[in-house]
């Protein structure tokens, strides 16, 4: 099996919300540290966006340049905003994901392959899929230094919620040439 | 006969919830250790070792290993001689949503799967399988499932003449289909035989066995050495990123079934196998 590219490599600061210069000088394998503002969003929270965009409604959050963490986290315990709050499986939001591309998301960050669109929609958009840790929620969320319920409380866990991250790890996994640091994945062309 | 108060199980049963949300049994930590120490590839290493250091911040702050806290299993041995005093599955629910609130737990489960909005606040009901044995005891295995693992699970109603590669080639396909979603390294639950029914519950109850215990069964144990080697050549690796450390176990059971038919189920496993018992 090839080496991925960073195995080893120091990891590189990316500063959120994502701007679109920085998006396309990233390749997929290499290792990030994140700091900044993202926005959590699951399957439930996904189609009422999606939905509010098709009725010409106002996103519950600002899409141009924006992160989406596919996360349902635990509840907080003073001091720490939230409990666990690791990836939920990407391949769930495909289906949404095109859309948030093309309105202007410019990262979405999960765990897993997705399906063939959502690399398309990366280049096509000049956007990003981020992977992260997988099951590594306690030490994911003590990355968090802030978080707020800002739409869709009534879905709890899978309310959208605004976060502020420092030194939260992730790679990779799908960037803006359509390439994919997940073995299995076939170039696209 | 041994009269229960079904009442004696609550504070046993929630403080095994609490603890398993954050404290992953001995037997995973030392596979994922093992797995560590043995994977060649540097990416694969690094996770590993970050799944460790997550372990290790979750047992010190008390903090869930994973925001999925898991559905509730709950597999119950019932003593013959045990005459139980209330009703069973009441207490485990109890138990459960006490274990939810004291620590946080994630409510995940919804009360209609047709309304996302059914969620029932205190991650009840359990999924209870009661199965009497000799004695006058109650035993109760516990396991917090994850949604993303158990998404990627199967069932085949596979030809009898698939036989046993067959049965290899499913598991292994599957294995590699799902790549990083079901959150690898993986323990993978087969249920070998039974019938539509008993084959998932097979593979579910095959994930309750401590992990490096081979089956008792030399046939079976030689299933599941034959499984994990190969699954681990596919190089789906930890979070589905490449590597040798595609599964940590393969558990297999297996049961009688009917000669026009050959059931295989596969349960797939996160690498947070939280699972433990107590008996009462």
């Amino acid at each position: 099996m090839s080496e991925p590219p960073t195995a080893g490599a120091e990891p590189l600061r990316v500063d959120l919300p994502l701007r679109e210069s920085v998006a396309r000088s990233l390749r997929a394998g290499q290792a990030l540290r994140l700091f900044g503002e993202m926005y959590t969003a699951r399957d439930a929270a996904h189609a009422r966006i999606v939905q509010a965009l098709e009725a010409g409604e106002a996103p519950p959050f600002p899409l141009p340049d924006a992160t989406i963490y596919y996360c349902g986290p635990t509840p907080g315990r003073p001091p720490r905003p939230l409990g666990a709050a690791g990836p939920t499986t990407s391949s769930r939001m495909d289906k949404y994901a095109p859309t948030l591309y093309a309105a202007g998301v410019r990262a979405t960050l999960g765990k897993g392959e997705r399906a063939p669109e959502v690399r398309l929609a990366c280049r096509e958009h000049g956007a990003v899929y981020l992977v992260t840790l997988g099951g590594a929620g306690a030490l994911l969320g003590s990355r968090i230094l802030e978080a707020e319920v800002t739409a869709y409380p009534e879905l709890g866990p899978e309310a959208v919620r605004r976060l502020v991250v420092a030194d939260f790890p992730a790679w990779v996994a799908y960037d803006v040439l359509g390439g994919s640091l997940f073995p299995g994945d076939c170039p696209l062309d | 006969m041994r009269s229960l108060p079904v009442a004696s199980i609550l504070a046993p049963l929630s403080d095994l919830c609490q603890r398993l949300s954050w404290e992953l049994p001995a037997d995973v930590r030392q596979a994922l250790a093992g797995a560590a120490e043995r994977e060649r590839h540097p990416l694969a290493r690094e996770i590993l070792a970050a799944l460790l250091e997550n372990q290790e911040i979750a047992q010190r702050d008390c903090l869930p290993l994973c925001q999925d806290t898991g559905m509730t299993v709950v597999w119950a041995q019932l003593g013959e001689e045990v005459c139980l005093e209330g009703s069973l599955p009441e207490a485990v629910n109890q138990a459960v949503a006490d274990a939810c609130d004291q620590a946080c737990l994630r409510a995940s489960m919804l009360g209609n799967p047709l309304d996302r909005s059914s969620n029932t606040g205190n991650n009840t009901p359990a999924f209870l399988h009661l199965e009497l044995v000799p004695g006058d005891r109650l035993t109760l295995h516990v396991a917090a499932k994850g949604g993303g693992s158990e998404n990627m699970s199967a069932l085949w109603m596979l030809s009898p003449s698939q036989g046993r590669e067959g049965l290899i080639e499913a598991v292994v396909s599957r294995v590699q289909e799902a790549g990083g979603r079901p959150c690898p390294p993986l323990v993978l639950g087969v249920g070998v035989g039974g019938n539509f029914e008993t084959a998932p519950l097979l593979a579910k109850l095959a994930l309750f066995r401590p992990l490096g215990e081979p089956s008792p069964d030399p046939e079976l144990s030689g299933l599941e050495a034959e499984i994990l080697a190969r699954v681990n050549q596919t190089g789906v690796g930890p979070l589905g990123l490449g590597g040798d450390t595609t599964a940590l176990a393969v558990h297999a059971l297996a049961r009688p079934c009917h000669l026009a038919t050959f059931p295989v189920a596969l349960n797939v496993q996160c690498h947070a196998a939280r699972h433990g018992t107590v008996v009462i």
